[in-house]
């Protein structure tokens, strides 16, 4: 009898776009047949073509995009029940036919080799795929040396920002002498932006709870503990189906699979603060206080969680380890350049015509990866600059988009990897309103213990708050490079140290356009409110009124088939006025 | 806060001892023991914190202290629905200022308040992990994603039928 699986995208991405109704349709149509299997799986990566649903016959899998109520109905009678694969809106195929298979045939799933095909709460899903292979391997013939030997070996450096070598951390933190020891996740995810880590955990926690408990086994520690930020509900959701069931088949727990080695796994919500992501704040959080980042040494591979030796991880670096173990570290320091290793998860938001979870060899150039997998910038604009790094990065310019994507050569431009967010910015973007959106992050964020952190990213704030406004002055430029390093030497953690990144990349790469501000008053992106105004071309106004009916504050005013004209003192510049006409008389200067 | 001030201890040992019971003696708890005062009383009630400080060995001061230091704790009651709208930097590039704008005008409320009929809360985050589909925002636990301000508007018009 031939085998059919329908598979759905319910990743919190895919039910956003809404797969909810979409599976519930599906669930309905299908009540007659209980030989199809109704899988709940992850995001594949490809959310700006969800929902999707995907028909698997026998091994043979198509994928369908923007699948809607109405939709679902015919993939179903057609394919699922009579067969025929349809044309439209095909988006993945087996047989590489279908539109987006180019752009994962550019990838290579380490991190990601689980998400989107697997059910998340099926322990049974992840151990068919090879799941927990590694971690008997380790338990049952490497010593904890070996473990970490080869992890060092294969060149992993943390996902998290600084990209320290993964397996020197565990070996420290081996070395340490202690009792007890513990192993953290850092899934705070805090950088706005990025959401591969979000990504992993609701898609395949399984690789989360096994690179742990392998981490565990090579540094000698019992506990683990998840750190997950409380805006993923879903993805705590997940993982405590997850571990439940891992304790159940004896891979958590007790003497896992007779082994003598213990491991138990808990989870802890974070509550949402940014500066709890650096590892000396999420420890105070961990143990209950407010999450106040302290001087190291010592570090927390000494002194981590209630004083004792711990290794903290963000969660892609811990999602490699399981493949490194059954792989070997050859084969994953096969991918990569230099000193930069292996595959790199990127977000890919903004202004990109394909947003959405792409992995990538570490070493493709930025250009590749934002036109070739991300399909460039949509509606015909102009590319200004991508975001990297978040609050502790920077944008990079057009002149560098053939700039590899490794630690070294990105660090080069100013920005950094970070977390792997990359957010596109195209010709209608202001780059002084991001730079000051960046400074308001941290400015709200910074837990304000030191004194230039709290106080000098104030002061930039109101100094970008000046510029935008068009009040700006010459000077205003070298008041913040001088700030900006000030703040760097002042701060004492990473939040405060890199917070003037944003500012002086974009001073470095895009200084005609703080020019055009102070010097012109004019907004190039016509962004800023006080540098823009709405204007009616009076010789294409039909007065139909539409405006008049949408503006909010009543701004406009005119007699229907006349000419109507805009308040500039009223109007505030939303741009309803400008969507709404009909002739596009109405533009922005 | 004052109306509710007037509970009898009675009503806070029924209420809180339970919750006391499962923190005492365990180390690090003030985040989850605080998570469970504001389950009990849908947000953290000053003479809970009192009360349940009397009771275990960390000052209502550190209590406090830590109550204010995340964004999760709120120390005033939070409408039937807590919008949290995404700020983070692919929302703000798509345009989130300007759902942020029309959703705050529309409901008569800024960010950090409750509707009178006491149905939406509004509130801003930092990023909701759903960047692709920016701007986004969040409903009870809900994610609604490509908003533009009146679809927002819509949207937030469907939860207040529903009651
Ligand atoms: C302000 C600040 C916020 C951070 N936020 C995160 C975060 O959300 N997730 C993360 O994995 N690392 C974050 N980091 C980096 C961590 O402190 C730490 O370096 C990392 O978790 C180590 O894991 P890795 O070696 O696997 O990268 C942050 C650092 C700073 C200074
Ligand atoms: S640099 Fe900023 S966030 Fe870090 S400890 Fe100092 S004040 Fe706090
Ligand atoms: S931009 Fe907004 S406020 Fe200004 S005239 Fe147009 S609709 Fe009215
Ligand atoms: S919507 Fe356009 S055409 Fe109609 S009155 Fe306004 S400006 Fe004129
Ligand atoms: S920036 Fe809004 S969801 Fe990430």
């Amino acid at each position: 009898m031939s085998q059919t699986i329908v598979k759905i995208g319910m990743g919190s991405c895919g039910i956003a776009a809404g797969a909810r109704p979409v599976e519930a349709k599906l669930r309905t149509l299908l009540e007659g047949h209980p030989e199809i299997e109704i899988r709940k799986v992850g995001c594949i990566g490809l959310c700006f073509q969800e929902p999707l649903v995907e028909v698997e016959v026998d091994g043979k899998s198509t994928m369908y995009g923007h699948v809607t109520e109405e939709s679902v109905e015919d993939i179903v009678k057609k394919h699922v029940l009579g067969g025929n694969r349809l044309d439209q809106a095909l988006v993945l195929d087996s047989d590489g036919s279908g539109m987006e298979n180019p752009r994962m045939d550019k990838q290579v799933r380490i991190v990601l080799r689980n998400c989107g095909i697997i059910d998340p709460e099926k322990i049974d899903e992840y151990i068919e795929r090879e799941g927990y292979d590694a971690l008997k391997k380790v338990v049952s013939s490497m010593t904890s040396e070996q473990v970490y030997t080869e992890v060092l070996d294969s060149g992993l450096r943390g996902r998290g920002g600084a990209g320290f070598p993964t397996g020197l951390k565990w070996k420290f933190a081996n070395l340490s002498k202690g009792d007890e020891k513990y192993v953290v996740c850092n899934a705070d995810e805090g950088d706005p932006g990025a959401f591969m880590d979000r990504s992993v955990l609701e898609g395949d926690p399984h690789a989360i709870i096994e690179g742990m408990a392998i981490c565990g086994y090579a540094i000698g520690a019992s506990h683990g503990i998840i750190y997950c930020r409380a805006e993923y509900p879903l993805a705590i959701k997940n993982l405590n189906i997850a571990i439940e069931q891992a304790k159940e088949r004896g891979f958590l727990g007790e003497d896992i699979m007779g082994s003598g080695f213990s491991f138990d796994l808990k989870i802890k919500e974070g509550a949402g603060a940014f500066v709890c992501g650096e590892e000396t704040a999420l420890i105070a959080s961990i143990e209950g206080k407010r999450g106040m980042p302290r001087p190291r040494p010592p570090f927390p591979a000494q002194s981590g969680v209630f004083g004792k030796p711990t290794n903290i991880n963000n969660v892609e670096t811990y999602a490699n380890v399981a493949w490194i173990i059954r792989n070997g570290s050859k084969e994953f320091s096969k991918y990569g350049i230099g000193k930069s290793r292996g595959t790199k998860v990127f977000a890919l938001a903004g202004k990109i015509a394909k947003g959405g979870l792409v992995e990538v060899p570490m070493g493709m150039p930025i250009r590749e990866v934002i036109y070739d997998i991300g399909g460039g910038i949509p509606d015909d604009k102009e590319f200004k600059a991508v975001q990297m790094g978040g609050p502790s990065g920077g944008c990079i310019p057009k002149e560098l988009l053939d700039t590899p994507v490794d630690y070294e050569s990105i660090n080069a431009t100013g920005a950094i990897m970070g977390s792997g967010g990359m957010v596109v910015m195209d010709e209608d973007t202001c780059m002084i309103d991001v730079a000051r959106f960046f400074l308001s992050f941290v400015q709200n964020e910074s837990c304000g213990k030191c004194p230039f952190c709290r106080i000098g990213t104030k002061r930039m704030l109101e100094i970008l708050d000046r510029i935008t406004k068009g009040e700006g002055k010459e000077s205003d430029i070298d008041l913040l490079l001088e700030l900006c390093h000030q703040i760097k030497d002042g701060s004492l953690c990473g939040l405060g140290q890199t917070a003037p990144n944003p500012v002086l990349t974009t001073i470095k790469y895009f200084k005609d356009e703080y020019m055009a501000h102070i010097v012109d008053h004019r907004c190039p992106a016509t962004v800023c409110p006080s540098l823009i105004h709405y204007i009616i071309d009076p010789e294409k106004c039909i007065g139909c009124t539409k405006c008049a009916k949408n503006c909010p504050v009543d701004a406009i005013s005119g007699e229907i088939k006349k000419p109507h004209v805009i308040d500039d003192s009223i109007c505030i510049r939303c741009g309803k006025c400008k969507v709404s006409c009909p002739v596009g008389a109405i533009s922005v200067e | 806060m004052s109306s509710t001030t007037t509970v009898s201890s009675n009503e806070l040992t029924q209420r809180l001892d339970p919750i006391v019971q499962r923190y005492q003696g365990k180390k690090g708890i003030t985040i989850p023991l605080l998570a469970d005062i504001q389950k009990e009383y849908g947000y953290v009630a000053e003479e809970a914190v009192t009360y349940v400080s009397r009771k275990m060995d960390i000052s209502a001061s550190e209590m406090f202290g830590v109550a204010t230091f995340y964004a999760m704790f709120r120390l005033q009651p939070e409408g039937k629905y807590v919008i949290r709208i995404c700020r983070g930097t692919a929302c703000h590039v798509q345009g989130s200022a300007s759902v942020a704008e029309e959703v705050a005008r529309h409901l008569g409320i800024e960010e950090g308040e409750t509707t009178e009929d006491g149905i939406f809360t509004l509130q801003h985050v930092a990023c909701l992990g759903c960047c692709s589909l920016a701007p986004v925002m969040m409903v009870g636990d809900n994610v609604h994603g490509l908003l533009t301000p009146p679809k927002s508007i819509e949207i937030l018009e469907d939860y207040r039928k529903k009651g």
